[in-house]
């Protein structure tokens, strides 16, 4: 069999850990494929190079992926994700000042995302009163998880993540440098850069991702719906070997040759990356440490299966904070974009039957059951949203 | 070498100008799909000197380059950006009609939430100077240029900005390239010279011999010079 050539492009983060494992630890050539890892500078430059084949495939923003095949903020291109790179990873970082007014405000624990995002609300509502300016939080892009996780803590609290704060855009490798020098006053950012920011003692982590949502889809594997038809056979073997890396990348005994291999493509140490697979994060300067098994899921709790309930869940939030219209139509070619039929006759099993923890398949932390279907029904049972005025932020 | 590619980020706004004062005041301005295109072609070429044009860079070499080149052909309002911190206000500032980025900046998502934060631009259309013109766009991209374009600006005017910013990239990394040549060969000739003082020691060589031994061996070895004298210097760290 000839080696099937491959470029795919990605952002240093460990949730890239499946690819990068893929390729430089043997599972893409064992499955023939010569694979040609791309790093990249910005989402927007991973988006157009897959969106024009520069790119076979990439690893990609899952909200990016459904942007793309809607049309949304750019040029549409069907992209479809037959392949889950990771679920959760981010955490919601703040600066100790800030983080010591929230514990100050807090109505019991601020561990506890309920009573952090009410603390936030007081002290939002102080600062106004006082005629302070608004607070900063830097995100990754505006299609992105980390957007909608800040907004759905922070509107679950009462702020409207809009009109009383201001979020902005800041690539990852800049967000401790901003929280640093004031810039941001917090940030939600995926791995490594939480940890960064902790082991320099410029921030504190607040919440993990999986405290918002106990199951988001992060990045999946994107390819264009064109090549995927042109190139079943390739994707199928490139599937395998995202599947085989990431029950590599799951058992704990695999963890340090697996960081090794990530850390060596991000420039970083890897440590750093050990403990975000473990999910075992150090959260403060003083080295008090949180735990949770379900920080970042690669591979394990069927993780790797694309999950439309997850489409569906993300394209709710476009609609929610006005970057989409609501209709059933975009919602159907949101949750079409993930594609587990692909994912399952690669691998060659029957279609599993889906997770069943959480019973809605995503666990927000309030709120009613999600359900795929009545995506109009969920937007309309926020009180803080911002349908049908697509706006973002303002900017300093 | 340095890798050079810009991205184009392209608002169709100058029919706007001076009804508002900037994008946000846009965004209330222009909330109709049915907004009258008054792009009229005859005055296509006047309106092109009227463009504002925002060149976000951080290599100042480069941005000059694409400043001049811009300027000879005719554009008269181009201004330069180089800090990354409070971009957006930066160009919001500036409210330029065109923003030319680096595609090796990072800096690049931070003008992708400007799209999402003004109805002005409705459907910024990145890197496709037509849906249907992909010569066009492989030809940018080759060169390492993309481009926003939002709909209603027209793709002869998009045509002729791509065309001179493909060719000033493109000049820019010859120049580079030589540059970068011109250090290595710089280099090599470091190694070199330090190699040759080794020998010249350590055998009790001229110059002219310590140089002639390496480039005999270099010939037997089938190898670059500079190779062998980095090998041993490499040797003579051991040895110390």
């Amino acid at each position: 069999m000839s080696n099937a050539k491959l470029r795919i492009g990605y952002i240093p983060l460990v949730d890239a850990a499946a690819l990068i494992v893929a390729v430089d630890m043997g599972f893409a050539f064992a499955e023939h494929l010569d694979v040609e890892l791309v790093r990249e500078v910005s989402w927007s430059n991973v988006r157009d190079k897959l969106n024009i084949g520069m790119f076979d495939a990439a690893h990609l923003l899952s909200p990016v992926a459904i942007a793309s095949s809607l049309g949304m903020g750019h040029v549409r291109v069907p992209i479809i994700a037959p392949f889950n790179l990771g679920l959760n990873g981010n955490a919601i970082t703040v600066s100790p000042r800030l983080f010591s007014s929230l514990d100050g405000l807090a109505d019991g624990d601020s561990a506890d995302p309920i009573v952090s995002a009410c603390a936030l609300a007081r002290l939002v509502a102080d600062r106004k009163a006082r005629g302070v300016e608004p607070l900063t939080f830097g995100m990754t892009f505006p299609f992105s998880n980390h957007n909608y996780q800040l907004r759905f803590w922070m509107a679950a609290g009462g702020v409207d993540p809009d009109e009383d704060v201001r979020l902005v855009v800041l690539p990852p490798p800049y967000m401790v440098e901003s929280l640093a020098s004031g810039h941001v006053d917090g940030f939600c950012v995926g791995a490594p850069w939480n940890s960064v920011a902790v082991d320099s003692g410029v921030g504190r982590i607040l919440h993990f991702g999986c405290e918002i949502m106990v199951r988001a889809s992060e990045k999946v594997l994107a390819v264009r719906e064109h090549w995927a038809a042109e190139n079943n056979e390739t994707l199928g073997r490139l599937v395998r070997a995202l599947t085989g890396a990431s029950a590599f990348i799951d058992a704990p005994n695999n963890h340090l040759a697996a960081a090794t291999a990530v850390a060596r493509r991000l420039g970083v140490e890897a440590e750093l990356v050990t403990r975000s697979l473990a999910g075992n994060l150090k959260i403060s300067p003083d080295g008090t440490t949180r735990i949770d098994d379900r920080y970042i899921l690669i591979g394990r709790d069927d993780a790797s299966r694309p999950d439309p309930v997850q489409a569906a869940w993300l394209y709710a939030q476009m609609a929610r904070w006005g970057q989409a219209p609501l209709s059933e139509e975009l919602a159907a070619t949101a949750r079409a974009a993930f594609r587990p039929d692909l994912y399952d006759a690669a691998l060659g099993v029957a279609p599993s039957v889906g997770v069943c923890e959480p019973r809605d398949g995503v666990g927000g932390f309030i709120g009613p059951a999600f359900d795929p279907a009545d995506i109009s029904g969920h937007v309309a049972s926020w009180r803080i949203k911002r349908p049908g005025r697509p706006r973002l932020s303002v900017v300093r | 070498m340095i890798k050079m590619q810009a991205c184009f980020a392209i608002r169709c706004m100058a029919q706007l100008r001076g009804a508002a004062g900037g994008l946000r005041r846009l965004a209330e301005t222009r909330k109709g799909p049915d907004t009258p295109n008054t792009d009229a072609p005859s005055l296509g070429a006047h309106r092109d000197s009227m463009l504002k044009i925002a060149i976000v860079d951080e290599s100042p070499i480069r941005a000059a380059i694409l400043e001049d080149g811009l300027r000879e052909a005719g554009f008269t309002q181009v201004e330069r950006i180089a800090e990354t911190h409070n971009l957006l206000a930066r160009v919001y500032a500036l409210d330029p009609d065109v923003i030319l980025i680096d595609l090796e900046s990072p800096s690049r998502d931070m003008l992708e939430q400007m799209f999402q934060m003004s109805r002005a631009v409705k459907r910024p259309v990145a890197m496709f100077v037509d849906q249907s013109d992909s010569a066009s766009i492989r030809a940018a991209v080759d060169a390492g240029v993309s481009a926003y374009i939002v709909d209603g600006l027209k793709k002869e005017r998009i045509i002729s900005i791509l065309d001179l910013c493909i060719s000033r990239f493109n000049a820019f990394a010859r120049l580079q390239g030589e540059l970068d040549r011109a250090k290595d060969a710089l280099e090599e000739r470091k190694v070199i010279d330090r190699a040759k003082g080794v020998l010249m020691k350590a055998k009790k060589l001229s110059e002219e011999e310590a140089y002639a031994l390496m480039r005999k061996t270099a010939m037997n070895e089938n190898k670059k010079i500079v190779d062998i004298a980095q090998l041993l210097l490499t040797a003579a760290e051991l040895f110390k």
